[in-house]
């Protein structure tokens, strides 16, 4: 890939690269400013850690949708049946691997959370290729019939999934040496949410690397800003599309189990009911924007822990007033995408 | 005679209602320039675009190195080596100038020689190698658009309006750059307002008026008759000097 | 989609002809034979209930299918006739249902609370719908989508919380004005069979405010503030290019449906004595209100009708058949669940997904291309 060298160093003088850092500082920012109103820094701790984790199960169920949005102007109301799709995935694995949530031992556990992980993004990978081809192809270009159809989509997965697995909630264990927390002190650390910190992290620093290292990401960002000249280019953009759909859709599935493992409870309904998030979280960063997806999960996250915390009446609107004041400041979002 | 290259015959295109190309005929010669003129609106750019297949026709053949493309995908035609850099230019200004020159050369890395071919042709570009896209001014643009058309040998290349906008003396290191383009034998088809930059550049000339060819001939006819410029394009070659 | 002219038409010129029924209907006739008799049969049947059927059920049927005509409607004005999507619309419809539920309850059953209770949700309404049309309607119709179900969301949890004032889950049940209650008499005598009580009142309360609210969404989607509304939905750039200001035009419309909306949940509470966060808040209503609309037919005011009054009868009556069938394949793996009457959602689901596609114009359109 970087097979070609710059012809020549670059002079000095060149002017830079301008890098948008003031949506970037907002998470800091945020952080110091909850610090006071918190009180008590171990707390401040739990509740960052609390909040960075929930962030990053967001991202992941979120940035699928923002890149199949900013690629090819779908949006699609129906992601939040691949959330519920993963996580009821997870019982395919969980019915017959069930012992291996109960034994202490943290790679046998470990293994159990990849297994259905892979699982759950394989089904939701081929659930999101017959939703492109099924509910969503024959309605490009009119954003009204995908924003219907799509949620026709929706009700009619999430009661084939009440069909096939019934309409009363399902408990799932979370493995056992995923349970409890991580004490430094007064420090006090889920271990199930650090676990969620680091994969959402690996996915991050993942797509970061793929869509800056490798021509398929050079090809999706350059088919977000202007496909037309990508097929000018004698790129096929539609393959491009239904690989970005299907892997947008296991995403929304790796999502959806860690979530599962999260509420420790599988619902029809726990899609659509996050996919709120991901919709204000999409908003925040912009559409079509990896990168504002990843800080719009983290601030949107975070200020529902603190608030929570401080004042738990107003957690209940606080999302909705982030995105004003953020829509207020930047109507395009933190990080708008430049279009055609 | 041997087939031109690029032959559009009774092309007509329709934009949602609108019926722009009104029975569009010419013919491209392999390892000329052609010139496209035209006043604004005069349906230069949907020509472009329906070759492209970004626009489909709705009657009439396309016909390509021998073969019929009109109905074709776009990325087919782009793969059957004719490249296209459009009025926009359409930079990724995401992406630095290196990544934009990688995604045109779709073959794998572009070949060294060719590589100091295209930066010696457009110099600026080297400078600007690792920065994104969107740094460059319109001019830089404007070369980096072309460096990517060519960042591959292709048949044919589409180039739309190129000097629009432009400082007269970016016009003129625009001006050299065609010439060296010429000289290593590409065909092109351009579109141009500028009579003076399409004066000194064409082999053949194609005049449009409201979605329809009326006039082509060698350029040089059409240079030496000040008449027959004023009568197609309400201008002579004086009064752009 | 059906759409008539994109451009503005001069309203008195589509007008002149006509009498008071063409008034009324503010020249937008069915244009459909078969359209005329079925929108004439829902009308006699919705206003002589009372009479016809003897029980409560029937009139809490057809009290329901006039406030879901409202609601249906005012929602085609935006996603029919503007182009935009809100999911927000049931938010609209509980703040008229707890502006009556909560100042009857809380202040006193008088006629002065129903005016301050329906004052003040019409109000809350209004500036909530010039909020969420001024944020996101700036940037892109689709934020706008986006960012209703949040609000949306938001609203319902909020009023499931907030219990000492709306009730929490189990809502509110109040007392309705004297006049309204089924103890209340016009005549000591029934008439043609049947007493004419407060109950009766009621319905009849309901269904004229609905009617008089459905012809007023019929005169506005045919004035020239519809036409720039379906000018605006055909080509947004367009409409902007000559000189309209897409924004305001959109946020007026969805104020507008966010009023009428609001009126709906103020009838569908006074209807019930009793308003909730399942009558009219839920997200499964917004469900229902996107099937009705689809199905009835976007873009024509009359699909409302035609959609609402189907779907609440087969809200009532068909999951009952669908029992039957369920019951009926006992003991074969999943065709049981698939036919289950809490399945339903599944088949509306289909029928919505394949309406779209195939009938965009819905029942309406489909008799508006078969005429007569």
């Amino acid at each position: 890939m970087s097979d070609m060298a710059a012809p020549s160093t670059a002079p000095a003088e060149l002017p830079r690269a301008k890098t948008d850092w003031l949506p970037l500082l907002l998470v800091p920012a945020l952080g110091l400013l909850a610090l006071p109103f918190v009180g008590s820094p171990s707390t401040w701790v739990t509740l960052t850690v609390a909040g960075l984790a929930m962030g990053m199960m967001i991202f992941l169920m979120a940035s699928g949708l923002t890149l199949v949005f900013g690629l090819m102007d779908i949006i699609n109301f129906g992601h939040g049946v691949f959330i519920s799709l993963g996580a009821y995935a997870t019982l395919l694995v969980l019915g017959p691997l069930a012992g291996w949530a109960l034994e202490d031992s943290i790679g046998l556990n470990l293994a159990l959370l990849g297994l259905c992980i892979l699982v759950a993004m394989g089904v939701t990978a081929l659930a999101g290729a017959v939703f492109e081809r099924v509910i969503v192809r024959p309605v490009y270009g009119s954003h009204l019939k995908q924003i219907l159809v799509t949620m026709g989509g929706l009700i009619v997965t999430e009661q084939l999934i009440h069909a096939i697995w019934g309409a009363s909630p399902i408990p799932i264990p979370l493995p056992q040496s995923l349970r409890g927390a991580f004490v430094f002190g007064d420090i006090v650390m889920e271990r199930y949410r650090v676990v969620a910190v680091v994969i959402g992290l690996a996915v991050f620093i993942g797509m970061q690397l793929l869509l800056n290292r490798t021509r398929i990401g050079l090809l999706i960002r350059a088919g977000v800003e202007n496909p037309e000249m990508v097929e000018a280019l004698g790129y096929r953009i539609r393959r491009l599309f239904v690989s970005v759909f299907i892997a947008g859709s296991a995403l929304a599935g790796l999502g959806g189990v860690m979530w599962a493992f999260y509420r420790q409870t599988l619902t029809a309904g726990m899609g659509m009911e996050v996919m709120v998030l991901v919709f204000i979280v999409i908003i925040i960063g912009g559409l079509g924007s990896v990168g504002g997806c990843f800080v719009g999960s983290i601030l949107v996250a975070l200020v529902a822990n603190y608030v929570g915390f401080i004042e738990p009446k107003l957690a209940l609107i606080s999302n909705i007033l982030v995105m004003a004041l953020v829509l207020i400041w930047r109507p395009q979002g933190l990080f708008p995408v430049a279009r055609r | 005679m041997t087939e031109p290259l690029l032959h559009l015959s009774g092309v007509h295109t329709h934009i949602g209602p609108y019926h722009i190309l009104h029975g569009v005929d010419f013919a491209v010669p392999a390892g000329e320039l052609t010139m496209l003129l035209g006043r604004n609106g005069a349906g230069k750019t949907t020509t472009l675009r329906t070759i492209m297949g970004l626009w489909q026709a709705s009657s009439g053949r396309i016909r390509f190195d021998g073969s019929d493309i009109t109905t074709r995908s776009t990325p087919d035609i782009a793969r059957s080596g004719i490249a296209y850099v459009p009025e926009a230019m359409g930079i990724f200004t995401d992406l630095t100038v290196r990544e934009n020159i990688v995604l045109a050369a779709r073959s794998g890395p572009v070949d060294r020689n060719r590589l100091d071919w295209i930066l010696g042709l457009f110099p600026a570009l080297k400078r600007f190698w690792n920065l994104p896209a969107g740094n460059l001014s319109g001019g830089q643009k404007q070369m980096l658009a072309i460096a990517r058309a060519i960042a591959e040998p292709r048949r044919l290349l589409l180039i739309d309006e190129p000097t629009k906008g432009l400082a007269p003396v970016m016009v003129r290191s625009m001006i050299e750059a065609f010439r060296a383009l010429k000289a290593s034998g590409e065909t092109i088809l351009l579109v141009e307002q500028n009579f003076y930059a399409a004066s000194a550049l064409g082999d053949h000339v194609v005049v449009m008026d409201d979605g329809r060819i009326v006039h082509s001939g060698a350029m040089s006819d059409l240079v030496a008759d000040k008449t027959m410029q004023q009568r197609l394009l309400g201008l002579s070659l004086d009064a752009h000097q | 989609m059906s759409s008539s002219s994109a451009l503005p038409l001069a309203f008195d010129e589509t007008r002149r002809r006509g009498g008071i029924l063409t008034s009324l209907l503010s020249s937008d006739l069915p244009r459909s034979r078969a359209l005329s008799v079925i929108l004439f049969s829902i009308f006699a049947l919705l206003a002589a209930t009372p009479f016809l059927f003897s029980g409560s059920q029937p009139v809490g049927t057809a009290a329901k299918i006039c406030v879901f005509i409202v609601l249906v409607a005012s929602y085609d004005l935006l996603l029919g006739y503007s182009g935009i999507v809100s999911f927000a619309h049931t938010m609209f419809f509980g703040i008229g249902g707890y502006g009556i539920a909560i100042a009857l309850e809380r202040v006193s059953p008088t006629w002065g609370s129903v005016a301050i209770g329906s004052a003040a949700a019409l109000g809350l309404s209004a500036v909530l719908a010039i909020a969420i049309g001024l944020l996101s309607l700036r940037v892109r119709a689709i934020f706008f989508s986006m960012i209703t179900l949040a609000v949306a969301t938001a609203a319902a949890v909020l009023a499931s919380q907030l219990s000492e004032i709306t009730g929490g889950e189990d809502g509110l049940s109040f007392q309705l004005p004297p006049a309204l209650r089924p103890a209340f008499r016009v005549f000591s005598e029934p008439v043609f069979g049947t007493m004419i009580n407060g109950r009766l009142l009621a319905y009849y309360l309901v269904f004229a405010v609905s009617l008089v609210v459905f012809l007023a969404l019929l005169r506005i989607v045919n004035s020239p503030f519809g036409r720039v509304l379906q000018a605006i939905r055909e080509n947004e750039f367009r409409a902007e290019a000559l000189g309209y200001r897409v924004v305001a035009y959109r946020t007026a419309a969805s104020v507008i449906s966010a009023l009428a909306a609001t009126i709906a949940g103020a009838l569908m509470a006074l209807w019930l004595r009793y308003n909730g966060p399942d009558t009219t808040l839920s997200f499964s209503i917004m469900i229902d209100i996107l099937l009705m609309v689809v199905i009835g037919g976007m873009g024509t005011m009359y699909g409302a009708v035609i959609g609402a009054a189907l779907f609440v009868l087969a809200q009532s009556y068909l999951q009952v058949l669908m029992g039957a069938g369920s019951a009926a394949l006992a003991g074969i793996p999943l065709l049981p669940n698939l036919i289950h009457p809490d399945r339903w959602l599944l088949w509306l689901g289909a029928l919505f997904i394949i309406s779209v596609y195939a009938f965009p114009g819905g029942i309406v359109g489909r008799l508006r291309q078969g005429k007569p």
